[in-house]
Order: C-alpha cells, then sequence, then structure tokens
C-alpha cells in the first residue's frame, strides 16, 4: 500500500497523507460522490437532530437551576396554558429559528455550561443575585434582533387590534408608528421581574437611544 | 351506682343519636349560594370577562377607583411592583394611564414621602377590577349624595 520510492519509511502522518491524496484506482468517481453525499447527509443529519434535541422544553429542565426558578415562574401564565392550548416553550422565546443565529446561540451557551459545572447559579440565592444581568442579556438580545423570538408567533400586522383590550389598541398603535418592540413594553412575560429592573430598564434604554439615535 | 352509670350512658347514647339525625336534617336543609348540596365539591365557576375599558362611577367621596382593566398577571411582591411600571411618573405619560395621587405617597404619620409608601404598596387591596357577572344576592347599596 506504501508509495515509497526512495526506500526510506515515511511517518505515519505522511503516509496517511498520502493515502488521502493518492487516486483510487479501485473506485469509479461517481461511487465516491454517491458515498460522500450519502456520509455527508447522515453527519448532517445526526448534527441537526442532536441540536433540535437541545432545543425542547424537557432539555432545558434538565438543568435544576432552570427547572426551579424560571419553569416555575412560567407554569401557568398565559404561553403555558392557554384557552387555545398553544405553547411558547423556552426554545420558542430564546433559541432563534434562523439556522445562523441558532448555531451562534448554541455556541454561547457553551458559556452557561461553564457556569452550570462552575455552580454559578446553583441556589435560589445566587439566581437571584445573578439575576438582574441574565435578564439585561436577554432584554439587550431582544432589542437587537428586534424581538424576532416573538414575532415568530405574533405579528403587529396579523394583530386585529379592534378585539384587543383597550389598553393595548392605543399602546400597539403608537408602537407600529414609533417603531417600537415589543420587549420595550412586555417585560416579564413569562418569569418573574428582578429587583430594580425598572431602574435597569431606563439605563438600558438611555444608553441604547444614544448609541442609536445618532445614526 | 351502677344504675346511675348506666343512666348516664343511656343518655349520652341517647344524645349522640339525635346529633347525628339533626346532622343529617341539617345537611339536607341547608342552602348554600352555589348550586351544589354541602357535602358535594364545587362545580366549576362560570366564565366571567374583565370589564375592560368601562369607567366606573365612584359610589362615594373616598371610594378608591376601580380598576378598568385585568390585573391578575402583573406582579407585585418585595422585588417590583408592575402597576407602578405605569401608574407611577414618569412612566404614567408614556403609558397613558392616570397617575397615582399624592395620597399614595403619605406615610402614616402624615409625612409626604418620595416613594409610595407601604400602606399603599399592595394596590389590589383597594383596586379591584369588575366582572360581567350578576350578583350572587340582591344588593340593596345606594351611592352616597352629597350636597343635599
Ligand atoms: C410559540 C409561539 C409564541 C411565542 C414565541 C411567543 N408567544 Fe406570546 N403568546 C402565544 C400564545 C399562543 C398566546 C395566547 C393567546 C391567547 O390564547 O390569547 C400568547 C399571548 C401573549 C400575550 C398576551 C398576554 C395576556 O395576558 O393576555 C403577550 C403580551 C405575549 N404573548 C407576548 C409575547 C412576547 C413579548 C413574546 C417574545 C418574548 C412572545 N409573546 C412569544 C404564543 C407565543
Ligand atoms: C408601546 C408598548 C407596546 C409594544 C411595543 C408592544 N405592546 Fe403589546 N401590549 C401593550 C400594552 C400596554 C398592552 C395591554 C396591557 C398588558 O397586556 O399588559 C399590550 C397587550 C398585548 C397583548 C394582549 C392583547 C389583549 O387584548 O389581551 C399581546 C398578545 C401583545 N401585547 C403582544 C405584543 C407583541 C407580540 C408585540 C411586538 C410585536 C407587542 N405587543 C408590542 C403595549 C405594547
Ligand atoms: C414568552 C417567551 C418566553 C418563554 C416561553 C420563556 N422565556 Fe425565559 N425569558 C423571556 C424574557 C422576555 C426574559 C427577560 C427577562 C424578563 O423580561 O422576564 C427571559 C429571561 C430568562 C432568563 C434570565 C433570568 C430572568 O429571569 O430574567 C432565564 C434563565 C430564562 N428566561 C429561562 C427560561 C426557561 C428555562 C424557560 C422555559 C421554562 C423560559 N425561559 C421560557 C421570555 C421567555
Ligand atoms: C400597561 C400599563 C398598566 C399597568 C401595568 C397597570 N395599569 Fe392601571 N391603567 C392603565 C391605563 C392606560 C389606564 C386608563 C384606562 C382607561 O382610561 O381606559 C389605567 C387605569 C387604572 C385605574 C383607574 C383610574 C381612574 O382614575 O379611574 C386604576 C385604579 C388602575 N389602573 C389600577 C391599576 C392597578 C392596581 C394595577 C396593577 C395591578 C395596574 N393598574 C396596572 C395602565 C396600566
Ligand atoms: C389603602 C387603599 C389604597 C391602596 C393600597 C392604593 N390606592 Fe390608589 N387610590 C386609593 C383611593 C382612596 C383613591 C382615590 C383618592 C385619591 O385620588 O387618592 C385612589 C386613587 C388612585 C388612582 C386614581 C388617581 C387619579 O387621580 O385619578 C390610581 C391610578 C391609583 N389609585 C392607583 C394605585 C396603584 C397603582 C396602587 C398600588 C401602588 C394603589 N393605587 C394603591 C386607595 C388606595
Amino acid at each position: 500500500m506504501s508509495n515509497d520510492t526512495d526506500g526510506k519509511q515515511p511517518s505515519l502522518m505522511c503516509q496517511a497523507w498520502e493515502l488521502l491524496r493518492k487516486p483510487t484506482g479501485r473506485w469509479s468517481l461517481g461511487a465516491i460522490l454517491i458515498v460522500g453525499f450519502a456520509t455527508g447527509i447522515i453527519f448532517w443529519g445526526g448534527f441537526n437532530w442532536a441540536m433540535e434535541l437541545t432545543n425542547t422544553e424537557a432539555f432545558c429542565l434538565s438543568c435544576h437551576e432552570m427547572e426551579q426558578n424560571v419553569y416555575r415562574e412560567y407554569r401557568g401564565t398565559i404561553h403555558d396554558q392557554n384557552r387555545s392550548g398553544v405553547r411558547a416553550t423556552c426554545p420558542d422565546c430564546h433559541v432563534p429559528k434562523p439556522w445562523v443565529y441558532k448555531i451562534k446561540r448554541k455556541i454561547q451557551a457553551s458559556n452557561e455550561v461553564l457556569h452550570k459545572i462552575l455552580g454559578s447559579i446553583d441556589t435560589r440565592e445566587k439566581f437571584e443575585a445573578k439575576r438582574l444581568d441574565l435578564a439585561k442579556n436577554v432584554w439587550l438580545a431582544m432589542k437587537e434582533t428586534d424581538s424576532r423570538e416573538c414575532r415568530n408567533c405574533h405579528t403587529f400586522s396579523a394583530f386585529d387590534l379592534s378585539r384587543q383590550q383597550k389598553r393595548a389598541q392605543i399602546r400597539h398603535d403608537e408602537a407600529v408608528e414609533e417603531g417600537k418592540t415589543c420587549i420595550d413594553c412586555h417585560k416579564g412575560v413569562a418569569h418573574k421581574l428582578p429587583d430594580g429592573a425598572f431602574n435597569a430598564e431606563r439605563e438600558m434604554n438611555e444608553t441604547w437611544n444614544a448609541v442609536h439615535k445618532k445614526k | 351506682m351502677k344504675i346511675k352509670i348506666m343512666a348516664i350512658a343511656v343518655a349520652l347514647g341517647l344524645a349522640l343519636g339525635q346529633v347525628a339525625g339533626f346532622k343529617d336534617a341539617v345537611a339536607a336543609d341547608v342552602r348554600a349560594l352555589r348550586d351544589s348540596p354541602v357535602s358535594a365539591p364545587d362545580k366549576a365557576p362560570d366564565v366571567y370577562k374583565v370589564q375592560d375599558g368601562v369607567k366606573h362611577e365612584r359610589a362615594y367621596r373616598q371610594q378608591p377607583p376601580l380598576v378598568p382593566h385585568a390585573t391578575e398577571k402583573y406582579e407585585i411582591d418585595l422585588k417590583v411592583n408592575q402597576c407602578l411600571r405605569c401608574h407611577e411618573w414618569p412612566y404614567s405619560d408614556q403609558e397613558k394611564a392616570p397617575k397615582i395621587s399624592d395620597l399614595h405617597y403619605i406615610d402614616r404619620n402624615g409625612v409626604r414621602q418620595d416613594t409610595v409608601n407601604g400602606n399603599r404598596y399592595f394596590c389590589t387591596q383597594c383596586h379591584v377590577s369588575q366582572v360581567d357577572a350578576k350578583p350572587l344576592v340582591e344588593n340593596k347599596f345606594q351611592p352616597a349624595v352629597t350636597g343635599r
């Protein structure tokens, strides 16, 4: 199998490289393409399949940090139970649907795995202490994406304002005109808000407006 | 002695029997506000809608105004009070919500504070929304009249 020409025994690495480079005499190009294509599908499918496994409510709740804190607050809210029986689970709001953003979010999640191992929020007290920062991250992310995850299910254009509450009619009208996004007004839809949430919100909006008005 | 004890025992037995019989009779007779019998579990309540956007007149001068919107989803606890996120300055203008009056800032010694006072922190203690249910019992309440 080795194709040494000058009699010297090449290292293992070189041998492997040669093997990869060497054109095969035995297999037709078509066969290689077909096999490559098939394995490609299998690997790609397997990758996506494994990723989707981490995109379920059950996966989120396998961490007690999530089950004991945010999940228990989410239970019974409108996104958990409602008259239509359509649910929004954790990944619906927290994991983007478009593939590129989904991968980006999953890579960020490795940081969360690190903190899981470090036990950064493994008690209620530690969680509450970190909570304002965590919430701010989510708010900022949602402002940046114009609340993309909410809009997977809710769209302004599909709102029938005449069937909404009076307060919602007035404010949604304004929201369209002023280009506001869902998270600007709907904080704490699925979880309890952290201590100091409103001050943090005001500060965040001020810095946000300072940066975005200039453009 | 023996006779005395016997007599007491008989009397007790009779009394207990009476009470038991009496209890059944009462149970059959008692009418609760709900339709199901006293011993049966409640049937599911009717679904009522919160009267949204309906302005309720105050029935007497000191009355806390009724709330023209649903309130149950707003968090009021040690950490945050979501009612204030709409009804307190500076939010009230942008939210087009009536600003809470200065009385909400006065502490129990009559001193004006800069934050909503503890005795008015739990809004739903005084302010409630109304649903479209009909009254369970007749109500003869009359709004107060002044200037007579
Ligand atoms: C998976 C789909 C889905 C996603 C994602 C989603 N929602 Fe919802 N949302 C629903 C459904 C379903 C209802 C209940 C509709 C009903 O029965 O009235 C609802 C209800 C609501 C309500 C009404 C609350 C009430 O008490 O009446 C608000 C406000 C809301 N959503 C905001 C949001 C925001 C903000 C986001 C993004 C952070 C979001 N939703 C993401 C599906 C979704
Ligand atoms: C300018 C502020 C504002 C923005 C921006 C906004 N909302 Fe609302 N929304 C309100 C208010 C105020 C209400 C009524 C009070 C409440 O539900 O707390 C409301 C109510 C709702 C309701 C319940 C309607 C009903 O009749 O019960 C839904 C659903 C909702 N919003 C979804 C959204 C979604 C999705 C977005 C983003 C596309 C959004 N809102 C953006 C202010 C806003
Ligand atoms: C309707 C959309 C929605 C759903 C469903 C949802 N979240 Fe959230 N989540 C949010 C928003 C918005 C925030 C930002 C903080 C806030 O406004 O409450 C947030 C914040 C968080 C935070 C940061 C800490 C905090 O409380 O602010 C964690 C952790 C979290 N969510 C986990 C979960 C988990 C786990 C689930 C599933 C049980 C879940 N979320 C379901 C919208 C949602
Ligand atoms: C999303 C913003 C918002 C939140 C949160 C909110 N309100 Fe309101 N509230 C309003 C608006 C807007 C009005 C005026 C509605 C109208 O005129 O139809 C109002 C009206 C009222 C009124 C009537 C005042 C009057 O003079 O008639 C009371 C009382 C009230 N709200 C109490 C509450 C309480 C208690 C809570 C918390 C459980 C709360 N509100 C949460 C926006 C809000
Ligand atoms: C101890 C009872 C009590 C509590 C608790 C209370 N209020 Fe009031 N509230 C009143 C009374 C009485 C009035 C009417 C007299 C007045 O204007 O002060 C009133 C008036 C109001 C008004 C109408 C103001 C106007 O000028 O039309 C609003 C809005 C209001 N309250 C909101 C709230 C909110 C939000 C909370 C929670 C932070 C709250 N109230 C807590 C008793 C209470």
